[in-house]
């Protein structure tokens, strides 16, 4: 891999050949691009997914085959891996082939030139001195002395004497240093990647698990002991409590390793700018460890991992780590009876609820202590605004359906009116759809809930309704009992079908039971009727008189009627509102071993180091032979490097003339 | 003094000033921020003296160019106090040196020096491509300034928000057309050559371009504070090398779009004006090897400081994330491309092709990772 050629033997036997390929500069190329096609996979692919989603992005086919050639984790399929210890088996060959070489250019002055070859150099001038051979060659071993160059007189025949000076050896070292480099990062490399893994698992020795456990059920085959091996894994810690082991990462599955310590954490802590975004992520923690006399404490933050007997601990991520929560939950249908339950709940707790005659399942799956987003009653995005506490849950149903919801804990404000909101949603997929539940003057739901009870309160209905009817009919010059009964019967029957399905309902109603002849007649007046009932409905509460009715009051049961006729799509019998909580976080630890850390390091500084000696460093030869002539002394300059030729261009032809003017005669030209 | 092939030159006795403005400053800055600044803030600010220092020695262009952007910034400094608000209201802050302010010259600047630059090389008129370069030279001014001040603005957002900006890609599409035109500049005196120019203006504009869309249509050029994986001192270092690193690697492939045309006119018509207002072949196939080489030296280091960081920040030195496998990949490219430069003896036309396509693949660990590859290191996205 140099411009150093090797002599070519005669005898050329299979092994030797082997040798000459390996430490081939085609082969060294075709690897250097090979590597970095091959590279590219991994970064259009993302790895390590869940096997899952790799079936659905490919099909049951690809998928197979993708994996068979290990394309979920390619930087440690066997094929990536031989690509890469061939490079390292190419790149030693070479340094091993061209380092006797090398050594020898980097020290060795040339000394066996001849007088022919050196004029005949590319660089090469000639001039003549009247002083003695010993004077003038002594004056250029002292001016090349200055310019840096090593130089060595020899006496060649005839008596002539050879200056042979050099700078820049060091070159050489360049290209042993980054070609070395390259070597020691990959072995250094090697003892950090997780081959030993994967060699445990060829042997059967391990086995990977990909179910769901808890960490007292993980099976002694998917533990890894404490030992000197490397690994990089995480573990999520909530505070208060600790941990001995930390998950690796592999495929679609994971491994337990054990620590030799144990990590208790003791408070984690986000900071925020002003703007909501997060500042900084900090957590204490406390080791604990028999070999030390009591534990001690530290405090880790992004970019400032612990380092502690050769793991460092790292800040990565955070959840919760099981918030309490208090919930009441308010009935929304008559399956959930007509008073707010309260419920204890935590973060990632599952409980069955029973709801009228249906069992559902609550299953709690996130908190947030606060949530600042963009005001959506603002124009500009950038004004921002704390939506308070919310939590999301799913409800799942006995036949495994469930629904994602997420509350917020505070009223939200819209038009000079509050609404508790909640969102809902069947699949991730989706985005959420909101409810807007109207809050009242007591900032509570219960005048809500009062009026959506009186609505399925049948009695109440068909006591309105009647008083309605009665009052419609009123102007008929006579009682006619069938139209009575059934305008009592259809008003009633507009209410059960609002409560159940909303304006929706009654809609397909008008439409699939009226005669298409008088429909357009009478939709209106079915939707009026509605309305009329609606209103009474409200009127009959409590502090409600339709005398002194408030535009407020109005609005409310605007807000009300919107509220209901959309429950039906919203799929849960409560609301379930947040009264309290006590958030517990829970801190995202990333724990590394690396042995081979180190080793990689050096070889990083060799290859810095190396490059810009390479580049930078350029080997320069000059050569001065002097010989006695008929009348004068007779000089020869020569010179060679091997970079930069344009700089050795103006080099040369500055140190000619001067070398010339130095000690030749003033009265001599110098002639090239 | 001027065969300056080593990294490191002994200071030229004229330049001793240099020196001393530089001990200086860096002086003055210690003892303002001494109290904020953590010993790898210091170190790496005395490293920056150093450099600029080396940098500086035998480039007076580079010494008047790091003087102005000194002056600028203190006036606009000045001028600011404490009250950000002043951008609107001071007349020189609001027209010239507010950040955004001095990044429109910039941008302005950079695009008329690429019309200058190919004006003077229609027209042959050596005159108008000093021109060229003295408006690159304004631009690279305008655009180091911008930073500066943008640097201080981010202070005065409020308490801790305060970053370098070279931290989103907004800042950093900046960072990258100072940095490329800077590199231009010392070649273009090195070798004293500015046909060069318009074609290494050319990637500078289009990131020029880019970087106005960025922030008229997406509102780039607003302060954001850093996400806590952002929050070090890595970032000054990692960042910058990084970009001596894109900078070069893209004037490489500009310069093989020269070498190409030349070759392909030089082929029909050896007498051409435009070939003979070129230069040579062989000095762009050389210039071409030198900023690769300059290039992958820095990538590589950028590379490295990456790995450290991610070592400290994610928990890894190397985690195949995108970015970092891209970053690979631009290096064993450009490794191979050096393989077969300096042992295999290859130049000319097909190297040249190779340094373009070293752009795109560049240009996709630089850009495309974010916008199409998701991972840890997506820090700008579209």
């Amino acid at each position: 891999m140099s411009e150093v050629t090797t002599k070519d033997h005669s005898h050329n036997s299979y092994s030797r050949r082997l040798f000459l390929f390996l430490g081939s500069m085609e082969l060294a190329i075709t690897l250097l691009l090979t590597l970095a096609i091959a590279s590219v996979i991994g970064t259009v692919l993302q790895q390590n997914q869940p096997y899952a989603d790799y079936v659905i992005k490919f099909g049951p086919f690809w998928f197979e085959v993708f994996e068979q050639l290990g394309l979920y984790d390619v930087y440690s399929a066997l094929w990536f891996l031989a690509i890469l210890a061939l490079l390292v088996i190419s790149t030693s060959v070479c340094v091993i082939r061209h380092f006797p070489a090398m050594a020898k250019e980097m020290w060795q002055l040339r000394t066996n030139v001849q007088k022919k070859s050196l004029k005949a150099m590319h660089h090469s001038a000639q001039w003549q001195s009247n002083s003695s051979m010993a004077t003038v060659a002594n004056e250029l071993q002292q001016q090349f002395k200055k310019l840096g160059f090593r130089s060595r007189q020899t006496v060649k025949q005839d008596d002539a004497v050879l200056i042979s000076a050099m700078r820049g050896g060091m070159n050489r070292l360049g290209y042993l240093f980054t070609h070395i480099a390259i070597v020691v990062i990959c072995i250094g490399g090697l003892f950090d990647s997780n081959m030993p893994l994967k060699l445990a698992e060829w042997r059967g020795e391990i086995k990977i698990e990909t179910r769901d456990l808890s960490i007292r059920e993980i099976p002694a085959e998917s533990r890894l002991a404490v030992g000197g091996q490397g690994f990089r894994g995480s573990v999520s810690i909530p505070e208060g409590k600790a941990s001995e082991v930390v998950f690796l990462p592999i495929r679609d599955g994971y491994l337990l390793q054990a620590l030799p310590f144990r990590i208790e954490v003791k408070d984690f802590r986000i900071e925020h700018y002003p703007n909501g975004q997060p500042k900084s992520f900090e957590s204490d923690l406390v080791i604990h460890d028999d070999q030390l006399a009591e534990p001690f404490e530290s405090t880790i933050a992004v970019n400032h991992p612990l380092i502690y007997r050769g793991h460092s601990i790292y800040q990565s991520s955070f959840s919760d780590g099981g918030s309490s929560l208090s919930i009441d939950a308010w009935p929304l249908d008559s399956r959930a009876g007509t008073e707010p339950v309260s419920i204890q709940t935590k973060v990632f707790e599952n409980r069955q609820m029973l709801w009228g005659e249906e069992t559902m399942q609550l299953e709690m799956t996130s908190f947030r202590p606060f949530n600042i987003n963009p005001d959506p009653t603002e124009e500009d995005d950038r004004n921002l605004r704390d939506f308070g506490p919310n939590f999301t849950f799913k409800l799942r149903t006995e036949t495994g359906e469930a629904r994602e919801y997420e509350n917020y804990m505070f009223p939200v404000e819209r038009d000079g009116r509050e609404y508790f909101l909640s969102g809902v949603r069947n699949s991730p997929a989706e985005s959420f759809a909101y409810l807007y539940l109207p809050v009242d003057e007591d900032g509570t739901l219960q005048q809500f809930l009062n009026y959506s009870a009186l609505l399925r309160d049948e009695e109440l209905v068909s006591d309105i309704a009647n008083s309605m009817m009665t009052e419609a009919l009123a102007m008929l010059p006579e009682r006619d009992e069938a139209l009575e009964a059934s305008l009592q019967q259809t008003l009633e029957t507009l209410i059960t079908m609002f409560v159940r399905g909303g304006f929706d309902e009654v809609r397909d109603f008008i439409d699939n039971n009226l005669p298409d002849a008088e429909r357009d007649n009478l939709a209106p007046a079915y939707l009026g009727m509605l309305r009329e009932m609606l209103a009474r409905i409200y009127f009959s509460m409590d502090g409600i008189n339709p005398q002194t009715v408030t535009n407020d009051q109005l609005l409310f049961l605007q807000d009300s009627v919107d509220t209901i006729g959309t429950l039906s799509r919203y799929g849960s019998p409560v609301f379930l509102q947040l009264t309290d909580f006590e958030h517990v976080q829970s801190t995202g630890l990333q724990i590394a071993k690396a042995p081979g850390k180190n080793v990689v390091y050096f070889g990083c500084a060799l290859l810095i180091i190396g490059v810009f000696l390479l580049f930078y460093l350029p080997q320069r030869r000059l050569w001065a032979w002097v010989e006695q002539g008929a009348e004068h002394t007779e000089v020869i300059l020569a010179g060679s490097t091997n970079r930069n030729a344009r700089e050795f261009d103006t080099f040369f032809n500055e140190q000619k003339t001067d070398l010339a003017t130095k000690t030749g005669n003033s009265n001599l030209e110098p002639g090239s | 003094m001027t065969t300056n092939t080593e990294l490191m030159t002994k200071p030229a006795a004229h330049t001793w000033w240099w020196y001393a403005l530089l001990l200086l400053a860096t002086i003055g800055i210690l003892s303002v921020y001494h109290q904020v600044l953590d010993v790898y803030e210091v170190s790496i600010l005395i490293f920056t003296g150093i450099s600029m220092g080396f940098v500086g020695n035998n480039w007076p262009g580079f010494r008047g160019h790091a003087i102005a952007v000194a002056i600028l910034s203190l006036i606009a400094l000045q001028l600011y106090g404490t009250n950000l608000e002043a951008a609107e209201t001071n007349g020189l802050l609001k027209y010239m040196l507010a950040s955004q302010s001095a990044i429109m010259w910039m941008s302005v600047f950079f695009i008329a020096a690429t019309f200058t630059y190919f004006g003077g090389l229609i027209f042959r008129s050596d005159y108008t491509e000093k021109v060229g370069s003295a408006f690159t030279w304004i631009a690279t001014t305008f655009g180091m300034t911008g930073l500066m001040v943008r640097w201080r603005e981010t202070h005065m957002m409020g308490a801790d928000i305060g970053y370098i900006p070279v931290s989103n890609l907004y800042e950093v599409f900046i960072l990258f057309a100072v940095v490329t035109a800077l590199l231009y500049l010392f070649y273009e005196r090195r070798y004293q050559v500015r046909s060069l120019g318009g074609f290494v203006l050319l990637v500078i504009s289009a990131a020029v371009i880019f970087q106005l869309w960025y922030a008229f249509e997406r509102n780039a050029h607003e302060i954001q504070p850093l996400v806590p994986a952002l929050q070090s001192y890595w970032m000054k270092i990692h960042v910058p090398a990084n970009f001596i690193g894109y900078g070069t690697f893209a004037m490489a492939a500009m310069i093989g779009i020269a070498y190409l045309l030349v070759s392909w006119r030089s082929e029909k018509n050896p007498d051409s004006g435009f070939v003979k207002a070129m230069p040579s072949l062989t000095l762009m196939d050389d210039l071409m090897y030198k900023s690769i080489a300059l290039g992958f030296a820095f990538f590589t280091v950028a590379t490295i400081l990456g790995a450290l960081w991610a070592a400290e920040a994610w928990g890894g030195y190397w985690s195949w994330d995108p970015k970092e496998t891209w970053a690979l990949i631009v290096w064993l490219n450009y490794a191979a491309w050096l393989h077969m430069r300096m042992t295999k003896g290859w130049n000319g036309n097909p190297m040249a092709w190779w340094a373009i396509v070293g752009l795109f693949v560049t240009l996709f660990a630089f850009l495309g990772v974010n916008m199409f590859l998701s991972g840890l290191h997506s820090y700008g996205s579209l």
